[in-house]
C-alpha cells in the first residue's frame, strides 16, 4: 500500500493492472447454465492493463498514446472509475472530470436545454451549477435560436458543439480526454485546440488519449506509450512521439525488439534500474536552470540488482528539435566505474563547463556492459532543463568567445611580407 | 489548488460517501424519463392524470356495478382502485427495473457515478406515477363517499414499505439480468402470478369464505400484506394482522421483505464494480 502522492502530483498510477475475462463459449441464459454447469467457467484473461505506473505533474499536459488494443482506454476508464483495476493504486488529486464520449446521457427526444442539464449533470455538475451555466454554454455553442429545438433535429456537427461546449463548461482541475477531440471539422479542431491551451494556462492537468501524433508534440509537455498494456515509455512527448511512430511501421518481429528494449527499466530482471537523473550546477545543486558558461553537471542514481563490473555510463543531451548536441560516456574517458554488488545504489555525475546556447535541453542516460557493449538500462529524455540567457533557440551552442577589433593591415605594411 | 489526494477506487454502487451526487444524478435521469414519457402528445403531462382518471373509471364501473364482485364489501371500487395503483406500482419499479442497467449501457460505460442511481431513478419515476395516481384515487375515494378517517395518516408507511421492497426487488432483478437474460421473460410471468395471487381484484372476504388457511398463505406474501393494511387504513377493511389471526405472524411477510431487499441490495453491490464490462 502506498501513501498519498506528493503535493504536485496530480494523478498516481502504482502497479495498475486490469483483466477482462472474455468467455470463450457466451453462457447468458439460465438454461445453459444449469444444462453446462461447468461451460461457463471457461474464460480467456485479456491483459489490458499489466503493472502500469506513472505519474502527472500538476499542470502538465500529459498524452497517452498506443495503437488500438494497447489499453489506453482501459487506463482511462479506470482512472473515470468505469472500471475497477485488478492490483495497484491509483490516486488522483483535484476535480477530476471523465470526456470519455462527447454528449453523454444525450436523448434525441429532448430539447437541447434539458440535454446540456443531463450531461452536465453526468459529468458532475449539481443540477444548479447546470441551471446558472446554461446561457454560457449556449453562447459558447452558438446555439441560442435552437434551444428549443428537439436534439434529433440537431445536425451532427451542431450536436458535437453543444456536448463540446457543456465539456468546456465542467470546470474541472484534472480533464481526463479520450480521442473526442477527432470528431467535426477543422474550425471545430482549432476550437478545441483554443480550448486546450486556456484550460493548460489555468493551470489545469490534462490527460490526453490520441492517435494523432502532430497533437501530442504540439499539446503535450510529456506523453505515455503504451503496447499490449505495457508501459513501453514515458517522457518527453517528442521522443515518445517517435517511438510509436517506430513501433508503428515496425516489421513484427523487429516490433518485439523494440517493446523489450524500451521497456528494459520494468523489468525485473535487469541489472541496473536507473532511478533518477539531473541536472546541477556548482551554485544551486539540483537544478532545472542553468547559467551560461557556469560550472554545471548531469547525474544520475542508479541501482544494481545484480552484480555489475565497469558499467559504462553515457549521459546524452538534447535540443528541442530533438538534435543530440552532445554525448559524455565514462569509457571514452576510460573512467573506471568499478565493481558494485546487488542492492548498490551510486551517484554518477559528469561535470562539464556550460557552453550550451539558452534554450531548453533534455538529458537521458544510457547504461552499457563493458564487455560487448550490450544496454543495461536507458532513460530517454528523463530529465529536463533550460539554459538561462538572451537569444534563446537560434543556436546549439555557445562556445567560449571574445572579440577583437584591430585596425586593418595597410598596403604599405603589408607589401614587405609579399616581397 | 491545494486539493487533498484521493484514491480512485472503481465503480460502487452507492457511491463513497457523497450521497448528493446519488440523488442529483438520480432525479436529473428520473426527471429525462419522464419528461420523455409524455413527448410528442399534445395534452402532455395532463395525461399522467387523465389516464389513470379514465382507466380507473372503467375498472370502477365494470367492477361495481357490472360484475358486481364485491358485493357486501365496503367501498369495493376504492379498495380495488388502491390495490391496482399499488401493484401497478410494484410492477412498474421491478418490471422497468429488470432492464435498467442495460437500458442505461451507454451511461455506465462513459461515466464512472454510483450505480444505484440506475434503479434508483426507476423507482423515483415510479413515486411520480403512484403520486398522482393516488390524487386520482382522492377523487373517488370522496366520490364514493368514503368517511375520512384518522387512519388515513398511517398510509404513507406501507406505501414507503412497497417502495422499498419493490426498489429492492429492482435492484435484485436488475443485477441479475447483466449476466442472466433469461430474468426479463421470468419476472414477466412471476408477475403475472403475483397479480391473481394477491387479493387485488376479488376482496380477501372472499377468499376467507373459502378456506381461512388459504386467506393466511396469501398474505405471507409481503405485496398481499402491504396492499391489505393500505385498504385496512383507508376504508377499514380487516387488517393483515386479523386476516392471519395474529401480530406475531406479521413478521413473516415482513421478514421477507428484509430479507429480499438486503439479498438485492448485496447482490447489487457485488455486480456493481463490473457492470461496465459485462455489459
Amino acid at each position: 500500500m502506498s501513501s498519498p502522492p506528493a503535493e504536485n502530483v496530480a494523478v498516481q498510477v502504482e502497479h495498475v493492472c486490469k483483466t477482462f475475462r472474455l468467455p470463450k463459449e457466451q453462457v447468458s441464459t439460465l438454461k445453459e447454465r444449469i444444462l453446462h454447469p461447468t461451460r461457463g467457467q471457461r474464460t480467456e484473461a485479456l491483459l489490458a492493463l499489466r503493472d502500469v505506473s506513472f505519474e502527472v505533474a500538476r499542470g502538465e499536459v500529459f498524452g497517452i498514446v498506443g495503437r488500438n488494443g494497447s489499453g489506453k482506454s482501459t487506463l482511462m476508464k479506470c482512472l473515470a472509475g468505469i472500471y475497477r483495476a485488478d492490483a495497484g493504486e491509483m490516486w488522483l488529486r483535484g476535480r477530476m472530470a471523465p470526456f470519455i464520449e462527447l454528449g453523454v446521457g444525450f436523448n434525441p427526444d429532448l430539447s437541447a436545454h434539458d440535454n446540456v442539464l443531463i450531461n452536465a449533470v453526468m459529468l458532475g455538475l449539481t443540477p444548479d451549477q447546470a441551471r446558472e451555466r446554461y446561457g454560457s454554454i449556449m453562447d459558447f455553442a452558438e446555439l441560442h435560436e435552437f434551444a428549443e429545438l428537439k436534439l434529433k433535429n440537431y445536425s451532427s456537427g451542431m450536436q458535437v458543439r453543444l456536448a463540446f461546449s457543456v465539456m468546456v463548461h465542467v470546470d474541472a482541475d484534472l480533464l481526463l480526454i479520450d480521442e473526442v477531440l477527432a470528431v467535426g471539422d477543422a474550425a471545430f479542431q482549432q476550437k478545441c485546440y483554443d480550448v486546450l491551451d486556456r484550460a493548460r494556462s489555468e493551470g489545469k492537468t490534462i490527460l490526453l488519449v490520441t492517435h494523432d501524433m502532430e497533437q501530442v508534440q504540439r499539446f503535450c509537455d510529456r506523453a505515455l506509450l503504451l503496447d499490449r498494456g505495457r508501459v513501453v515509455a514515458v517522457g518527453h512527448s517528442r521522443s515518445v512521439a517517435r517511438q510509436y511512430t517506430q513501433l508503428n511501421f515496425a516489421a513484427p518481429g523487429e516490433r518485439e525488439s523494440l517493446v523489450r528494449a524500451a521497456a528494459l527499466a520494468d523489468d525485473d530482471d535487469d541489472v541496473v534500474v536507473i532511478i533518477d537523473a539531473w541536472a546541477q550546477s556548482e551554485a544551486a545543486g539540483r537544478t532545472t536552470v542553468l547559467e551560461p558558461t557556469e560550472a554545471s553537471g548531469m547525474a544520475t542514481r542508479v541501482r544494481f540488482v545484480s552484480p555489475a563490473a565497469d558499467p559504462v555510463f553515457i549521459f546524452s543531451i538534447t535540443d528541442e528539435q530533438q538534435r543530440r548536441i552532445m554525448s559524455m560516456s565514462t569509457d571514452r574517458q576510460s573512467f573506471a566505474t568499478g565493481s558494485h554488488a546487488a542492492g548498490d545504489e551510486i551517484d554518477v555525475s559528469v561535470g562539464f563547463a556550460n557552453h550550451l546556447a539558452p534554450g531548453r535541453y533534455w538529458l537521458s542516460v544510457h547504461v552499457r556492459e563493458a564487455v560487448g557493449g550490450q544496454l543495461l538500462a536507458f532513460r530517454e529524455d528523463i530529465y529536463s532543463f533550460v539554459v538561462s540567457g538572451p537569444g534563446w533557440g537560434n543556436v546549439v551552442v555557445d562556445l567560449p568567445h571574445g572579440f577583437l577589433l584591430t585596425p586593418a593591415p595597410t598596403m604599405s605594411e603589408a607589401s614587405p611580407d609579399e616581397r | 489548488m491545494s486539493a487533498d489526494a484521493y484514491r480512485v477506487q472503481g465503480p460502487t454502487a452507492l457511491g463513497s460517501g457523497d450521497r448528493r451526487r446519488l440523488w442529483n444524478l438520480t432525479r436529473t435521469l428520473a426527471a429525462t424519463d419522464w419528461k420523455v414519457r409524455f413527448y410528442g402528445s399534445a395534452l402532455g403531462y395532463v395525461w399522467s392524470l387523465l389516464r389513470p382518471l379514465m382507466l380507473f373509471g372503467i375498472v370502477y364501473f365494470v367492477f361495481s356495478e357490472v360484475l358486481k364482485a364485491g358485493a357486501g364489501i365496503d367501498h369495493y371500487g376504492v379498495i380495488l382502485l388502491l390495490a391496482m395503483i399499488l401493484y401497478f406500482f410494484f410492477s412498474e419499479v421491478t418490471g422497468a427495473g429488470v432492464t435498467s442497467m442495460v437500458d442505461r449501457e451507454s451511461l455506465l460505460r462513459k461515466v464512472g457515478f454510483p450505480r444505484a442511481v440506475v434503479p434508483l431513478s426507476v423507482a423515483l419515476v415510479a413515486v411520480m406515477n403512484l403520486a398522482l395516481n393516488l390524487v386520482v384515487l382522492a377523487v373517488f375515494v370522496l366520490a364514493s363517499g368514503v368517511q375520512p378517517r384518522w387512519s388515513w395518516l398511517l398510509l404513507p408507511i406501507p406505501f414507503a414499505l412497497m417502495l422499498v421492497f419493490a426498489t429492492g426487488v429492482a435492484m435484485l432483478l436488475s443485477a441479475l439480468y447483466v449476466r442472466y437474460r433469461d430474468v426479463r421473460p421470468i419476472w414477466d410471468v412471476v408477475l403475472q402470478a403475483l397479480f391473481y395471487a394477491t387479493p387485488i381484484l376479488y376482496p380477501i372476504e372472499a377468499v376467507i369464505n373459502q378456506s381461512a388457511t388459504l386467506a393466511k398463505i396469501a398474505l405471507l406474501n409481503p405485496l398481499a400484506t402491504l396492499i391489505q393494511e393500505s385498504r385496512h387504513l383507508l376504508t377499514g377493511a380487516p387488517s393483515a394482522a386479523e386476516v392471519l389471526g395474529s401480530t406475531a405472524l406479521l413478521l413473516v411477510p415482513l421478514a421477507m421483505l428484509v430479507l429480499v431487499t438486503w439479498l438485492g441490495l448485496h447482490v447489487f453491490e457485488r455486480m456493481a464494480p463490473s457492470a461496465a464490462e459485462e455489459l
